[in-house]
Formats: structure tokens, C-alpha cells, sequence
């Protein structure tokens, strides 16, 4: 599976890599120390991390350093929620960023490993997210979730379009 | 597709929505489905009754079982729907990059 977004965005890479992994990158036009403040930073975060459109991030905790904690927890107007709970594993403030994480749908996934990093690229930043899953059987779990979600998006849609 | 009404009955269930994801895995049995949605098979095969009557899947006689596998019409929707991830990531970047914009590198403040 390999996959980008559309053309007027810098392209979003989307692909598996061997059994357990999937790998998203993304250019961004900002140096890392800034891209990095936007993704450890509640009040930033609150503000583009949210999926497809209709979600809000009421709750967000990001603790930044080996240990700290994580909790990222979403709602819509129609009253569905869910959250990702975490851990900081390892942290280079501009650089790297190792957690683990799982979803609560209310039960609680298998634990995601995700690495992230922020390299320079040219003026900006070349963020790659790796995500490593216990085994091929939970990523293909994960993978379907997202499906899933995207589902619920396209529900949404279709219901915003009746009657017909 | 047989008619809206009940392709978006069937869409409208999250476990079935669920099933769909899996079963654009691979041709799967009951059995095999219940497993890992802690399901009684019963329940499953209800679910699975509405997603075909839906024309999203389709089932075959295989001795005793009646493995389903996904529609051919029903491929192009998941399709749809892996896009529509996709998208999602890309409309979480691209608010990203707008506020990316509003951050002042040297004073490091916050937008707004």
C-alpha cells in the first residue's frame, strides 16, 4: 500500500513496511524545532490534530519527556468520543520523539510503538511517523480501524446529504 | 449496489463497518470473524445477513460454512474509505501547515 495526497499539499506518503510497520511521512514548511512545538504542545495540538472534519480535541496532556505522560481524547457533536493514552519513552527536544500508544475504543488496543522524527529539508522539515505493531495481525487491526473511522466520515457525509 | 436505503442501513453499524474492513482482507468464515470481535457466531451471521442483503457482500457454500467475501461493487466503497484516511491525515497536515505559518520562529510565541 502506498499512497500520496493531493497535489496543491506537499504529498503525504502512507505505506507498510514489513510485517508490523507502517511509515507516514510529510514535508512541512517550518524548521524542526517548530513542527516538533507542534506536536508537544496542547494548545497547538488542539488545533490541527483532530481527523476528519466535525471532531474537536476537547483533552489534551503531552508530557514531553522520558516518562511523561500522554492523552489525547476526541468528541463530536454527536456525542461519540475516544482517546489515546501514552507513554514518553525517549525525547530530543527538535529531533526524536519515542512513545508508545494505544487506543481506547473504550477497550484499549494492542501497544503502538511510534517513532518520530524531524529532519531537516531544505527550508523546512521532513517528518517521518514509524509506527511498529506487535504483529501483522494487529496492524492489519489498526489499518482497518482508520478504515473504519473513514467509514464513520463518509456515514457522516452521505446522512449530511439526505434526503436525497 | 440494490438500492440506498439499505447500504446505508448496513453502513451505519460500526461492527459491520468493522467486518467490511476485515473482509477486505481476504474471503473469511464465521467462524474466523466472531474470533476477533469477542462475537457470538449467531450475532455475526445476523451482521452479516444485512451486509448482504445490502449487495456488500457476497457468500458461497463450502461444504458446512459459508465463507464471505466482500462484493465486487463493495471494493471500489473501501477503497473510498482507505482514501478517506488518507484524507484525514492530509487535513490534519494541512491545518498544521496553516498554523506552522502564524508561529514566529525567532520569539518562538503562540499563534493567536
Amino acid at each position: 500500500m502506498n499512497a500520496t495526497a493531493s497535489k496543491n499539499s506537499p504529498p503525504l506518503t502512507l505505506t507498510t513496511e514489513d510485517d508490523t510497520q507502517v511509515v507516514v511521512t510529510r514535508h512541512f514548511n517550518a524548521s524542526p524545532a517548530i513542527v516538533y512545538r507542534a506536536h508537544t504542545e496542547p494548545q497547538l495540538l488542539q488545533k490541527w490534530l483532530l481527523g476528519p472534519d466535525g471532531w474537536t480535541m476537547p483533552v489534551c496532556v503531552c508530557e514531553p519527556w522520558p516518562g511523561g505522560k500522554m492523552r489525547y481524547e476526541w468528541a463530536n457533536a454527536k456525542g461519540h468520543s475516544f482517546y489515546i493514552s501514552g507513554e514518553f519513552v525517549e525525547v530530543d527536544p527538535a529531533r526524536r520523539i519515542v512513545h508508545i500508544e494505544r487506543m481506547h475504543l473504550p477497550d484499549p488496543t494492542p501497544d503502538n510503538r511510534v517513532e518520530t522524527t524531524f529532519a531537516p529539508d531544505g527550508d523546512g522539515t521532513l517528518m517521518t511517523i514509524r509506527m511498529t505493531l506487535p504483529n501483522a495481525e494487529v496492524r492489519a487491526q489498526m489499518l482497518s480501524t482508520g478504515m473504519a473511522t473513514g467509514m464513520e466520515a463518509s456515514y457522516a457525509r452521505l446522512e449530511s446529504l439526505l434526503p436525497l | 449496489m440494490p438500492n440506498l436505503d439499505s447500504t446505508f442501513a448496513a453502513l451505519s453499524d460500526p461492527t459491520r463497518r468493522a467486518i467490511l474492513a476485515r473482509l477486505s482482507l481476504g474471503e473469511t468464515t464465521v467462524m474466523e470473524l466472531a474470533r476477533p470481535f469477542e462475537m457470538t457466531q449467531p450475532a455475526i451471521s445476523r451482521h452479516l445477513k444485512v451486509l448482504e442483503t445490502a449487495g456488500l457482500i457476497v457468500r458461497r457454500i463450502d461444504g458446512s460454512k459459508r465463507p464471505a467475501r466482500l462484493a465486487p461493487g463493495a471494493i471500489a466503497e473501501i477503497d473510498q474509505f482507505l482514501d478517506m484516511l488518507r484524507n484525514a491525515l492530509a487535513k490534519n497536515y494541512a491545518r498544521l501547515d496553516t498554523l506552522l505559518a502564524q508561529i514566529e520562529p525567532q520569539k518562538g510565541g503562540n499563534p493567536q
